[in-house]
């Protein structure tokens, strides 16, 4: 489909306050952001500084309350119906009683995908993130990354060009995210999608994207967009002992304690 | 021995204090009577004589265990199958009323938990009635759907049946809007990023999520099916089904038989719900519940 806006996701003066009993909380404040079609952008920030907030703004799954946001060109609401975007959550919140492949047919099920073309296409996500051969397997007989790894085939079934990721590794050991964040570099790389990838790790952050946004709290703000001038084709996990790599995260350090994020 | 015991070892002593404490108890309930049918033959009698002679009255108080056994044996083995002296003949009228209210029921209970979960009205003006409707006794109810429903010509199968799913659909409802509430904010939030339709956020997750709800649900339902359509054979003035047989037995002083029919139920009742057990764990497997 033609679709005549460059940028993926695009936040103008973009607020949130939700209402809360006592007092209303400001979850998002002043967010300018633009995020071009094939970008890989993190968002950093320490526990309620709105990252995951400005992520579910995106995907529909909040609404803000002032200022404008388009997602694709349209409204978050239209973006979503007209099934954008992929997400992945923290947690991969598989459905238990689907085994591997069913779990990431369930996209293609909903969304009117005939009903032969769906195994095809979910094997071959499957294949993308590593997982021949479990399709059989219930949730439950796969490890906690194989799950996330299963979630994020599911979050590509539909072949959106726009990835949400909420800290999509967070409850995984370093090692499995270690390796899923190059799988992750690699699959990027190979399918130019759009990702926003939401985390509170540096390390994580300026390994995978190209441009790093920077969070605090209190209001929920953006502090600083940081470009990451390393490039992503062939980077490996051993870039992160260089000094250039470094430099970046230091940057980031940075711009996090500029936020008062840590008192 | 050892393990053996272990397994059985607790259910036998229980059974074996059980039927002690039975015996004696047929013992204190049916003296008086045996005392005065003894002082009535006008010959001396001692203790052994009464106890015999209270474990082995034809109308008694309360009958011994193996006076109901042997009444239970004889009812189903010794006469014929569509004899309505058999057993076997009344369960079966019992049990068809049973299973075709226990049907009704839950797909009434479902429906009512389904429109409760996506019709804000629904919970809050349909939830209070349906409590309501479960603080009337039953007993109440049962003889005024006899008789409008016998009056438009219905058969009694289809009236016990409706006193049936009366009780059975309640704990099926409440389970259900349980279950269907019951999956997590995020395989929520999935299906909304799908742009699901609500029926397609039923048929693939809440529904499925509510699966373990359904059964548990369904074993509190399926014995009150039973009780009702018992119930519903008591004012009708039925010829079969358990009920009638109860009846029946306490209009001709029949304890034996009262207690024998008591029996063929609470078996009916253990069988049925055994049969929903067994359909959960079939689910179960299905579904790839972890063993």
């Amino acid at each position: 489909m033609a679709d005549p806006s460059p940028c993926a996701v695009e936040a103008r003066q973009l607020g949130l306050v939700f209402q809360t009993a006592d007092t209303p909380v400001t979850a998002l404040s002043a967010v300018d952001l633009t995020v071009a079609r094939g970008e890989f952008v993190s968002f950093i920030g320490p526990s309620g500084c709105g990252k995951t907030t400005l992520l579910r703004v995106i995907a529909d799954l909040e609404q803000s309350t002032s200022g404008r946001i388009l997602v694709n060109g349209v409204s978050p609401a239209e973006a979503r119906q007209s099934r954008a975007y992929g997400y992945v959550f923290q947690a991969p919140a598989l459905y238990p009683w689907r085994r591997v492949l069913g779990n990431v047919m369930l996209p293609l099920e909903i969304m009117g995908v005939p009903a032969g073309e769906r195994a095809g296409r979910a094997r071959h996500q499957l294949a993308l993130v590593g997982l021949e051969g479990f399709e059989g397997k219930f949730p439950w007989q796969l490890s906690g990354g194989m799950q996330q790894r299963v979630s994020i085939a599911r979050a590509l079934a539909f072949e959106p060009r726009l990835l949400l990721m909420d800290e999509p590794f967070g409850a995984l050991d370093e090692i499995t995210r270690d390796h899923l964040n190059e799988q992750l570099l690699r699959l990027w790389e190979r399918t130019a999608k759009t990702v926003i990838f939401v985390t509170h790790s540096i390390a994580e952050a300026v390994f995978l994207s190209q441009r790093i946004v920077v969070m605090s709290p209190r209001p929920g703000r953006i502090v600083e967009i940081i470009d990451n001038p390393l490039p992503a084709a062939g980077r490996t996990l051993d870039a992160r002992d260089g000094a250039e790599f470094v430099a970046v995260a230091h940057r980031v350090r940075e711009a996090l304690r500029a936020g008062h994020s840590y008192d | 021995m050892g393990r053996t015991w272990r397994r059985i070892g607790p259910v036998a002593t229980l059974v074996l204090t059980g039927l002690l404490a039975w015996y004696g108890l047929a013992i204190g309930l049916n003296a008086p009577q045996v005392g005065e049918r003894l002082d009535g033959l006008g010959q001396p009698w001692g203790t052994p004589a009464l106890v015999l002679g209270t474990w082995a009255m034809e109308r008694p108080v309360l009958p011994a265990p193996h006076q109901i056994l042997l009444e239970f044996a004889d009812s189903v083995w010794g006469q014929a199958l569509d004899s309505p002296r058999n057993l076997l003949f009344h369960a079966w009228v019992t049990l068809e009323s049973t299973l075709l209210g226990f049907v009704l029921g839950v797909l009434l209970g479902v429906a009512l938990a389904v429109g409760v979960v996506h019709q804000r009205v629904l919970d809050r003006g349909l939830l209070p009635w349906i409590i309501a409707s479960q603080t009337i006794p039953i007993l109440a109810i049962a003889p005024m759907v006899v008789v409008v429903l016998g009056s438009m010509g219905y058969p009694p199968l289809v009236s016990k049946a409706v006193i049936s799913m009366y009780l059975c659909f309640f704990p099926v409802t409440i389970g259900m809007v349980k279950g269907l509430r019951s999956p997590d904010p995020l395989q929520l939030d999935l299906m909304r990023t799908y742009s699901a339709a609500p029926a397609q956020v039923l048929g693939k997750l809440r529904l499925p999520a509510a699966m373990p709800f359904l059964f548990a649900s369904a074993k509190v339902a399926i014995a009150a099916s039973l009780i009702g359509a018992i119930v519903g054979e008591l004012p009708t003035g039925a010829q079969s089904g358990l009920g009638a047989r109860l009846l029946q037995g306490s209009y001709f002083g029949q304890t034996v038989q009262i207690w024998s029919a008591l029996l063929m139920a609470s078996l009916l009742g253990v069988v049925l719900v055994g049969a929903v057990g067994m359909v959960e764990r079939g689910t179960a497997r299905l579904m790839g519940v972890r063993p």
